[in-house]
């Protein structure tokens, strides 16, 4: 009876390891699943190739929407050029976004993107993007931040509007504990 | 209780004796002690939280207080006072009924169990610190128990880690115990049925509990040393938290309710002289609950964006449990036919269970509607919901079981005057406060906020009195306790009538050492 004993507490203490350990992988799991059905909206943050090897497809067009939302009130502007445009499959677009940091001191953001709808998130292809890099601007200082971005052939066919909505976060914080 | 005779008298000796015990006995009556105790320190907090909604508008406590009570009253009630009840009654019956000896590893059984009351010191010591205690929920979601989240978070998330390594390790003891230790010729399928839904759930515990431990432990990395597991801004996902949290929180439940369908699979036929029908099928049920409980924990998030696939999959997979649990209703209440039943305290709670759990059930299967759930998601309809499962449930299960349990420990019978006139007050008392919280609910309250809108005054304000009613006629429970422990009828081995297990074998109170050479099943 020890024996078996021993050996039933021995199983159950590996599964607790193995239970523990798996829900760390589920950052990755989780990451990769997001990323390749675009459930969440995510969007892939590695660019893409830099052109399409295909045509513009004229005959279609889709209204992509932009939104520029700042996280808890943080205090700088923050709105894209246009807050929609025409565009057709394929074919590369680029819209630029400004921002001002209307504080005192420097601050470092951070955009992080989202598509609505997600269906429309893998058919998404940015070349470039400010949201690639974070932005560090001093005190009163404005730029005007371009994302270059092109929707493939595959695109559903009942989607008609894409909005690209991003979220801008203060990493000021984080950014000082990482250079220290 | 039971050993005077061989202890050395004092102090330190009576101490010492309750420290470094190993007696499955001891340790049975030191978690089921804390664990009486922590129900009240979690009432407390539930009569503070009525008393705050009695009225509407800003009283006597400050919003984040209450905040940080009801943060509290969940953790110390699910943490301390519910599952601690059910190891206690696993560690007191396990062995009579297996006919084991002790249980398998007795001096990891005293460590769990002396984990526990330092975890609970430093999970409420948290309210007294500077910045408050936590005040996001039990739930604990991120960015809140990150991000915005007082500095004694930390101290909440060492106290979880704690609490988890105490039941895992019970829940290690329990498997080990039920596996290797059974009386020779009692066979898996010949177990009472409560060492069955105990084995089942300390496998869900194993399953569950790590899980939450890495959580919080991802939780602690995001506020200490700048990882974003819960981010955004460096490219986590707040949203990663629920999936995590509820990956443990939905078996978590299950770990509260399935103990208490093994005690009342025990209560029902003692007191229906019958056997229990369909026990097969029972232990099928047990086990079909507690797989389908690791799949469905996106119900608790229908209203937080997830792809409409995957609503439908946790929709149809937590309809889908209604199907073993109600085979177990169907079950008790076939136990029940033409059987001669008595109505004895235990029975009478375990009638209740059946009657309460079964509403609790049906409202969460409304709750499982996805359409429906956006509706009633963060009402007060939740809120009756899951009391009416967790305190008609497994609250109504652990009084059934102890009363039923209570002449073999102490061998006394409790007052029985006494305990049907607890019962009565608490079946009244329980409805009154819980029912119209779903109509509450149904009008839209929301819950988890200080404050409401005057048209909930009435409502909140009978709520609050039957509360308060429902708390104190408790004590007349511990009063029984006491009574039975101090005198009172003698009770013989088999206490209860229609009983059958080997538990009943044994004196009453049973014997320090019980079952030293194994009985012998037929």
């Amino acid at each position: 009876m020890e024996k078996d004993v021993r050996k039933t507490v021995a199983f159950l203490v590996i599964i607790s390891f193995l239970v523990f350990s798996f829900c760390f992988s589920l950052v990755p799991i989780y990451n990769s699943i997001c990323r390749t059905t675009g459930w969440t909206g995510k969007v892939n943050l590695t660019p893409a190739q830099q052109k399409g090897s295909l045509a513009p497809i004229l005959n279609r067009s889709l209204t992509m929407q932009f939104v520029a939302t700042n996280n808890q009130d943080l205090p700088w502007d923050f709105y894209p050029q246009k807050s929609s445009i025409e565009i057709h499959p394929e074919e590369n677009n680029r819209m630029l976004f400004y921002v001002k940091n209307k504080t005192q001191k420097t601050m470092t953001v951070q955009a992080i993107p989202s598509i609505t709808p997600w269906q429309a998130a893998k058919h998404l292809h940015k070349i470039e993007c400010f949201c690639f890099t974070q932005q560090t601007l001093k005190a009163g200082e404005s730029l005007a931040m371009p994302v270059v971005f092109r929707i493939d052939r595959d695109i559903p066919g009942d989607i008609k509007t894409i909005t690209l909505a991003y979220t801008l976060f203060d990493v000021t914080q984080q950014e000082k504990r990482k250079a220290q | 209780m039971t050993h005077a005779q061989m202890k050395p008298q004092g102090f330190i000796a009576w101490i010492s004796r309750w420290l470094f015990t190993t007696n499955h006995k001891d340790i049975g009556t030191l978690y089921l002690t804390f664990s009486l105790t922590m129900f009240f320190v979690g009432g407390i907090m539930a009569l503070i939280i009525r008393t705050k909604l009695a009225q509407p508008g800003e009283t006597w406590i400050a919003p984040n207080t209450y905040n940080e009570v009801v943060t509290l009253h969940g953790l110390v009630m699910i943490f301390g006072a519910i599952m601690p009840a059910f190891v206690g009654l696993a560690n007191w019956m396990l062995p009579l009924m297996l006919g084991a000896s002790d249980m398998a590893l007795p001096r990891l059984n005293n460590w769990s169990f002396w984990i526990l009351p330092f975890a609970m010191s430093i999970m409420l010591g948290s309210l007294f610190l500077p910045g408050g205690g936590p005040n996001f929920g039990w739930t604990m979601y991120a960015p809140l128990s990150t991000t915005f989240a007082p500095p004694s978070t930390d101290f909440l998330i060492v106290a979880i880690h704690l609490l988890g390594i105490s039941s895992i390790m019970g829940a290690i003891n329990i498997i080990a115990t039920v596996l290797n230790c059974r009386a020779p010729g009692m066979t898996v399928m010949k177990m009472p049925i409560f060492a069955w839904s105990w084995l089942v759930t300390a496998f869900l515990l194993i399953g569950a509990m790590p899980f939450l431990a890495g959580t919080v432990t991802m939780m602690l990395f995001d506020r200490n040393f700048g990882t974003s597991f819960f981010n955004a801004a460096g490219g986590g996902d707040p949203l990663l938290y629920q999936h995590a949290f509820w990956s443990f929180g939905h078996p978590e439940v299950y770990v509260m309710i399935l103990p208490g369908f093994g005690i009342i699979s025990e209560v029902i036929p003692a007191f229906s002289r019958k056997k229990l029908f369909g026990y097969n099928f029972m232990v099928y049920a047990i086990s079909a609950i507690a797989f389908l409980s690791f799949v469905v924990w996106g119900h608790h998030m229908f209203t937080t964006g997830i792809a409409l696939k995957a609503q439908l999959f946790f929709m149809y997979t937590t309809m889908l449990i209604a199907v073993p649990t109600g085979i177990k209703v169907f079950n008790w209440v076939a136990t029940m036919f033409r059987g001669a039943m008595t109505f004895e305290t235990p029975m009478l709670f375990a009638l209740a269970f059946i009657f309460l759990f079964t509403i609790g059930g049906f409202s969460g299967l409304m709750l499982a509607i996805v359409p429906a759930d956006i509706q009633y998601h963060h009402t007060y309809f939740v809120v009756a919901h899951f009391h009416y499962v967790l305190v008609a449930g497994a609250l109504f299960s652990i009084m059934s079981g102890v009363y039923f349990w209570l002449p073999k420990w102490t061998g006394h019978y409790y007052n029985e005057k006494l305990g049907k006139l607890h019962f009565w007050i608490s079946f009244i008392s329980i409805n009154a406060t819980f029912f119209p919280m779903h109509f509450l609910g149904l009008g839209g309250m929301p819950r988890r906020i200080a404050d409401y809108a005057l048209p909930y005054a009435h409502v909140n304000f009978f709520c609050s009195i039957w509360a308060f009613i429902f708390g104190i006629s408790q004590l007349l429970f511990v009063y029984n306790i006491y009574s039975s422990i101090r005198g009172g009828k003698k009770a013989p081995d088999r206490v209860w009538e229609g009983a059958t297990g080997l538990e009943w074998t044994v004196p009453s109170p049973a014997p320090y050492h019980t079952f030293a050479t194994p009985p012998k099943i037929a």
